[in-house]
């Protein structure tokens, strides 16, 4: 329905026939068409200027993100190279969990086929943003279209770390406000899957916030010079490979890191950062070492 | 996230808590509750100004939407039966399948209950004109944003009729085109049943058109002048009792139901066809609350 969609291809192993009548029929400008089977995936990705991969299997009540590695990384590793082989020079969302390990195998991927493009490869943590915005706007009683909390770190439990200091606009918290919101905008993801108590996980919302991600990428690549986002890419901000951050977005992908995100962390930032690095370095060399095997 | 949504009830029988949930972590400022089962319905209505009732079966390959007649029925009474009852000034919304045969349960319901407004009673058919102005833009080449198509009589099969001779923007379209496109426009919603085998019908497509419906409501409720759109509603521009057609929609709901307009002859012989087959549904939903004897 946006109109920077001129063509939108849908792929999957079953089903998208159905999907595709649907969405046809909506008078919007956008031409829809479907692609099923790995047989068809090549020509579904030919010709395509970014590719949104949220493909998987959801949590269940219980599990973790990394439960799902499994299963999920062998899917992500076979649409990977099908994106190399056909459309070397789109824009990638990674949408499927765990996304602080499906990122580096997507890396391993490209890199191996010599098509690896850091600046255009993206694990998208806008989930946690928007999670973050509805929290503090609910706990401060704020407008909801003026809060905007910049979160670092990568998409899972304690990896995702909010920066309440540097919420805009610029508010007071008390040390417990901090703690149980820190910890609730971690677990928002686990509140949905308990709540639908194993009827899957978070959908409309993850699809609204990755329509909004997706717009941002697409204004970017159009020749807005005003994008920016916080996603989980190759970075140099800390010594992890990669690292989720707030980035300006352009026509090639990640134009630049907001460092200043970075600097003058409170004392409860620092720690939460100290403490994610172990686990994130951990899915990242679980991500490498699969995709390496 | 239409900002002209402050508050949002959810309601069904099972699996409302986790959609709530869902739903509640976009940063929209409206706020989403969640109530789930028969004893939460009502809580559920209470102050709210515009119901939507898209609750019910969907048809499977092979079904008409009159098959889903048994089971739509009783659920859109019993819903109707709470709106009586918490909300009766609210605008009503009617998806539920078949919608020709809905609406007029709907309106018998709200009589019996002494709290029946012809204005705030509408069935939803927005889709059909989505789907026409779609096929219409595809055959004429241009983008479906530009394209308007009116839309009247019913919400099944024959009782869709476009009027293609009105279209906007004006264009001439030959005898085949027109039978190709009012054939499809009234088979769209069987078009989806089969491509999806099983799996359902048009869900994605008809949340788009139903929330621009619902959003040309909260508009006109406003106070916003001007919004038009087609709806199967209570009228008198024929002589069957719900008819579809362009209305002009205000604070009260539905302010006036607008003429039909010049129709050309395939039109006027569509017309006069698919009236017995619109008369029968509609007799069949009042005949549906009569035997309840409420």
């Amino acid at each position: 329905m946006s109109p920077l969609v001129s063509h939108l291809n849908l792929y999957d192993i079953a089903n998208v026939k159905g999907v595709v009548a649907d969405l046809s029929h909506c008078n919007t400008p956008a031409q829809v068409a479907g692609f099923t089977g790995p047989e068809e995936l090549g020509d579904g990705l030919k010709g395509v200027d970014l590719v949104v991969i949220p493909a998987g299997v959801p949590r269940k009540p219980g599990m973790t993100r990394d439960d799902l590695f499994n299963i999920n990384a062998g899917i992500v590793k076979s649409l990977v190279e099908a994106v190399a082989d056909n459309c070397p020079n789109a824009w990638i969302h990674i949408i499927s969990n765990p996304v602080n390990s499906m990122v580096p195998i997507a890396a391993e991927v490209l890199k191996k086929k010599g098509v690896y493009d850091p600046k255009k490869l993206f694990g998208v943590t806008t989930l946690d943003i928007v999670r973050a915005n509805t929290f503090v706007a609910e706990k401060k009683g704020l407008r909801l279209i003026e809060v905007d909390v910049p979160v670092i770190g990568g998409h899972a439990g304690i990896t995702i770390l909010p920066l309440l200091s540097k919420t805009k606009p610029a508010c007071e918290f008390t040390q417990e406000e901090i703690e149980k919101l820190t910890d609730r905008i971690q677990n928002g993801g686990t509140e949905v899957v308990e709540a639908k108590a194993g009827a899957g996980s978070a959908t409309l919302s993850m699809a609204y916030a990755s329509a909004r991600f997706v717009e941002s990428s697409l204004r970017a690549l159009d020749g807005d010079s005003d994008v920016y986002e916080c996603t989980y890419v190759q970075s140099e901000l800390t010594e992890l490979p990669y690292f989720a951050s707030r980035v300006k977005l352009g026509k090639k992908g990640v134009e630049g890191f907001a460092t200043s995100d970075l600097e003058n962390l409170s004392p409860f930032e620092k720690e939460g950062l100290e403490k994610l690095k172990p686990e994130l370095k951990a899915s990242i060399d679980k991500g490498i070492a699969f995709a390496n095997k | 996230m239409n900002p002209l949504v402050s508050v949002l009830h959810l309601y069904d029988v099972v699996n409302t808590p986790g959609v709530t949930a869902d739903l509640s972590h976009t940063d929209t400022s409206t706020l989403v509750r969640g109530y789930v089962g028969k004893d939460q319905l009502e809580a559920s209505l209470v102050g709210m100004d515009l119901v939507i009732i898209p609750a019910g079966v969907p048809r499977k390959p092979g079904m008409t939407r009159d098959d889903l007649f048994n089971i739509n029925a009783g659920i859109v009474r019993t819903l109707c039966e709470g709106v009586a009852k918490c909300c009766p000034n609210a605008v009503v919304h009617i998806i539920s399948n078949p919608v020709n045969s809905t609406v007029p349960i709907a309106a018998e319901v709200f009589k019996r209950k002494g709290v029946y407004d012809p204005r705030r009673l509408m069935g939803v058919t927005s889709l059909d004109v989505v789907r026409a102005n779609t096929f219409v833009a595809e055959v004429l080449g241009v983008d479906p944003q530009l394209v308007d198509v009116p839309v009247i009589g019913g919400h099944a099969g024959i009782t869709i009729l476009p009027l293609l001779s009105q279209v906007k923007p004006a264009y001439s379209f030959t005898k085949d085109e027109v039978t190709y496109l009012t054939k499809r426009i009234q088979n769209g919603g069987t078009e989806v049943v089969e491509a999806k085998a099983g799996a359902g019908s048009a869900t994605l497509s008809m949340a788009y058109a139903a929330a621009k419906f619902a959003d040309s409501t909260l508009r006109a409720l406003r106070g916003e002048a001007g919004v038009i759109q087609c709806a199967f509603v209570p009228s008198q521009v024929t002589d069957l009792p719900y008819f579809a057609s362009k209305v002009w929609l205000g604070r009260n709901g539905v302010e006036e139901v607008l003429p039909l307009g010049p129709l050309n002859e395939y039109e006027r012989e569509g017309l006069a066809k698919l009236k017995m087959e619109l008369k029968a549904s509609i007799e069949k939903g009042i005949a549906f609350v009569a035997r309840q004897q409420l």
